[in-house]
């Protein structure tokens, strides 16, 4: 990496703050309570459009793993989300009618709030859909991972996307609010991921499992990226730069380990497919709201269509972390 | 007699409360050091805490700096206090704020009693441990520190390599030899006293002063000089990771600490409120008298730290992604490649498959799709059988295929006509066993029912992606096993060359082969290479075959006694 090369990055972390900083005005504050964060408080940013049905169980997941405050962005929802997270007691919610791609997917609206309130937290970004599992979790709070990243100075923590989903029609059985989506959606593909290097950023890119196998067998450079980075010791100078998936400076994206050892990581399960995601993909067809003109939903609702079914052979049913790890999805690297 | 706790605190002050209370109720004095990093208010609302206790005293505060003196002046003056104040205390305990004593006090106490005699110290010479942060061992006490490691990384750095560049270097006081080992100790009133009254000090504390990390070495020098008997060991379970910081003792490892035997565990994670509970709860002490045994704990932070540094071999992930040539092994497991068998044998994978008991595939980089074995779309890991997916990434197929079926060897067939991205990668691989019989490629050729024109063009294309296939394999880079066999070779006494490729795979018996692949006919092959030579196309990798004249060889024609043939 050049002097010219880093100079470039850093360029890009300054623009892309200043549009954060700019697009601060299409947020309007619903309720605010960030005066209740507290210094060592880790903090969760999310955002999120129509997804009132998972929030009792993503809100209660992430309390009683230790978060204490929630700073979401709720974008133009029509089924009450709005209003059910200005009810709840630690959230503090935007909201904004604008252009979920305009603001890059979010990470715009999120590069503001975690500026103005996550520096000096740990914090968590994570979709609603999405469930950190960490080395420990049935164990320990957060907040032990948290101080042993603090005492061993990691400053991110990465968390790979692990498509969850259920055996037979996503359809078949319908998902009910409050109840523990990996319930239904219970069954993830272990072992066909293909990982390459970001050179320019420093961060892995990961594709593969089902979205790969069943959505994308014929061009799989289409499959979506799978490597995540949800857990930053936040730094008002940091931003995300596409998705979770990679943040500058990237020193924050060297969460693999180069000399052969492991390093800590965990694993978000991710619960899209659910029996809500056919309604999901038709609206975000119509709205052409995301990715490369919605390219991957538009090969979910062709395959879905004609055989709905995830589910094969070899895939497996989550049980625990230490599944997870024995199969080599996460690792505890050090931490014991 | 009894023992006395000095205690160094810094942070989670309620939790040394806590201790310091358990330690005093069993009547053991205990003297505190608080950082002075604690604010004031913070550290006269703990000392008011702790008023109503009569045997817990204050020490002077002092800065107290990761590796720096601070720690080692604190802890002398508290130890003076200790042996002023208390004249009952034989022994005197170094333990921190985040220390938890593990067996009932009573039970130390007892331990230590039988040994009056005895100062617990991990103390070793430079020259015997290996524990080094930054690569520093006997340079911790030749060189000078006047930088602090964690705050002034850079001009520690470059001190050190001036007074490397200049060999600077300092010689010990009255030539005593340095010592070192683990910060918390155990020592009695004779040995700690002749320390701290030791007429020489002044220069002893000048020069420890500019030691890195002189906590790890002052005591352990100096109670050399006078103890009577030194048991070089800990009494304090303290684990250290390799970045040399130590490791967290958290709820889950409740088990763990009470089968130990320790008497005390350091690090213990502030919010342990499960740990606290039950081990300050002083439960009737079944007075054990047995050894420390903290083997399995040992075992537990060994691993994690082998996991940490040299981690699963053969795994790529989010969190390994090793530096080319610095994988420990580029797959996980043994497995085999076989060019030119099914080309030459009608027969051999299921008989390979029948012969072993390990899982034959197809061509797995064949062109139109993966060839896994019994024509499954899906395999272990849910690998599929896409072929544009395995050759996105040809080199993460093979490695997730090969982690995915660990336990069950695996063998698949290769050829010219297969994907060679993936070539580098098996003959550099040592879990590679890579068996060729080369030229092979052409009998499909000869027994097609294509016009010669293209039988040519394509004899030529496949002739020339084989040699390069050989050239990886014969290269200096190769570390798989590899036997090459010309066709010609091989089909003079083919039994011989699969006898010992199934012996390498571990065969169950390793009696002689009770049945042969059958081969293909070759009548007429030496005149269709003779064919292929005569419209100017030189195949030379199946060696040297005859032409027309005696068109099959021999040995597959006739029957040997020992063979069963279909």
């Amino acid at each position: 990496m050049g002097v010219v090369q880093s100079y470039r990055l850093r360029l890009q972390r300054k623009r892309w703050l200043i549009r954060a900083f700019r697009k601060r005005r299409e947020l309007r504050n619903v309720s605010d309570r960030t005066d209740q964060i507290r210094k060592r408080d880790i903090l969760l940013f999310s955002t999120m459009r129509n997804e009132k049905i998972r929030l009792p169980y993503f809100l209660q997941y992430y309390r009683d793993m230790g978060v204490a405050h929630f700073l979401m962005v709720d974008n133009d929802s029509t089924d009450g989300t709005r209003e059910y997270l200005a009810d709840q007691p630690d959230v503090s919610l935007w909201s904004t009618t604008r252009s979920y791609k305009r603001s890059r997917f979010g990470v715009d609206w999120l590069n503001w709030l975690q500026m103005r309130y996550g520096h000096g937290h740990w914090t968590l970004t994570v979709d609603p859909d999405e469930f950190l599992i960490y080395p420990f979790c049935d164990t320990r709070p957060l907040s032990a991972l948290t101080d042993w990243l603090d005492a061993s100075s990691i400053k991110s923590f990465s968390a790979m996307l692990l498509d969850m989903y259920p055996k037979g029609r996503i359809d078949a059985e319908p998902y009910k609010a409050g109840q523990n989506p990996m319930e239904i959606a219970s069954w993830f593909d272990s072992g066909n991921y293909v990982i390459s290097r970001n050179k320019r950023f420093g961060n892995l890119w990961i594709q593969g499992g089902p979205r790969m196998r069943v959505f994308f067998p014929d061009t799989p450079e289409k499959a979506p990226a799978l490597n995540k980075v949800p857990l930053v010791k936040w730094d008002r100078k940091y931003a995300f730069v596409s998705s979770t998936h990679m943040l500058l400076p990237r020193g924050l994206n060297l969460v693999y380990d180069e000399w052969g050892g492991e390093k800590a990581s965990g694993i978000l399960l991710h619960t899209k497919f659910l029996h809500t995601f056919g309604d999901k993909a038709a609206e975000e067809l119509s709205r052409k709201q995301h990715y490369s003109a919605s390219v991957e939903y538009r090969a979910y609702a062709e395959t879905l269509q004609e055989n709905p079914d995830l589910w094969c052979r070899w895939s497996e049913k989550y049980i625990n972390w230490r599944q997870l790890e024995i199969l080599g999805l996460m690792s505890k690297g050090n931490w014991a | 007699m009894t023992v006395g706790i000095v205690m160094l605190v810094h942070t989670a002050l309620n939790r040394a409360e806590q201790v310091a209370r358990h330690w005093a109720a069993a009547g053991c004095p205990v003297v505190i050091h608080a950082d002075t990093n604690v604010p004031r208010s913070v550290y006269n609302a703990f000392r008011k805490s702790l008023s109503d206790v009569d045997i817990v005293r204050f020490s002077h505060r002092h800065r107290c700096e990761w590796g720096t003196w601070g720690i080692v002046a604190a802890t002398q003056e508290a130890s003076e206090l200790m042996l002023k104040e208390f004249p009952e205390v034989r022994h005197v305990y170094l333990a921190s704020g985040s220390c938890l004593p593990l067996r009932p006090v009573q039970e130390l106490k007892d331990y230590l009693a039988a040994r009056p005699k005895t100062d617990f110290i991990e103390s070793a010479t430079t020259a015997d441990v290996p524990w080094t942060v930054g690569g520093l061992d006997s340079e911790r006490f030749t060189l000078r520190f006047p930088f602090a490691w964690k705050k002034n990384r850079y001009l520690f750095d470059r001190y050190v390599a001036l007074q490397r560049r200049f060999a600077l270097r300092r010689k010990m006081p009255n030539g005593v030899t340095p010592h070192m080992g683990s910060q918390w100790w155990c020592l009695t009133r004779q040995t700690l006293s002749a320390i701290l009254q030791d007429p020489e000090r002044p220069v002893y504390d000048r020069f420890f002063k500019r030691v890195w990390i002189p906590d790890e070495s002052y005591f352990q020098t100096l109670t050399r000089l006078y103890s009577q008997h030194v048991e070089s060991r800990s009494l304090t379970l303290s684990k250290f990771d390799f970045q040399g910081k130590p490791h967290i003792f958290y709820d889950d490892h409740l088990q763990l600490l009470r089968r130990s035997d320790c008497f005390v565990a350091r690090k213990i994670w502030p919010h342990a409120n499960r740990l606290y509970r039950a081990f300050l709860t002083d439960a009737e002490g079944a007075l054990k008298r047995t050894e420390p045994n903290p083997g399995k704990i040992d075992r537990i932070f060994r691993r994690a730290v082998e996991r940490r540094t040299r981690g699963r071999s053969g795994l790529y992930m989010q969190s390994r992604w090793p530096n080319s040539g610095w994988e420990n092994g580029a797959t996980c497991a043994e497995y085999s490649v076989f060019q030119g068998f099914s080309e030459l044998f009608e027969d051999f994978e299921p008989w390979l498959a029948r012969m072993t008991n390990i899982r034959v595939h197809g061509h797995l980089y064949g062109p139109d799709r993966v060839e896994f074995a019994a024509g499954h779309e899906v395999i272990n890991g849910a690998i599929s059988d896409s072929a544009a997916i395995r050759d996105y990434n040809p080199r993460s197929f093979l490695t997730n295929l090969i982690w995915a079926t660990r336990g069950e060897r695996q063998a698949f067939q290769f050829g010219p006509n297969d994907n060679q991205k993936i070539i580098w990668d098996l003959s550099k691989d040592a879990n590679a066993q890579i068996s060729v019989i080369s030229g092979a490629w052409a009998l499909p050729l000869f027994n097609s029912n294509r016009n010669f024109g293209e039988l040519r063009v394509e004899a030529a294309k496949m002739q020339k992606i084989e040699a390069k296939f050989l050239d990886a394999l014969r290269s200096p880079y190769a570390k798989a096993r590899i036997r090459i066999w010309t066709m010609a070779e091989f089909i003079e006494a083919p039994m011989e060359p699969l006898q010992m490729v199934i012996e390498e795979l571990g065969i169950r018996s390793a009696r002689r082969l009770s049945e042969v692949p059958k081969m293909v006919d070759l009548t007429g092959f030496g005149q269709f290479l003779q064919n292929l030579k005569n419209q100017g196309m030189h195949p030379y990798l199946m060696g040297d075959f005859p032409a027309a004249s005696e068109p099959a060889p021999r040995v597959a024609k006739k029957p040997k006694p020992y063979l069963v043939q279909k």
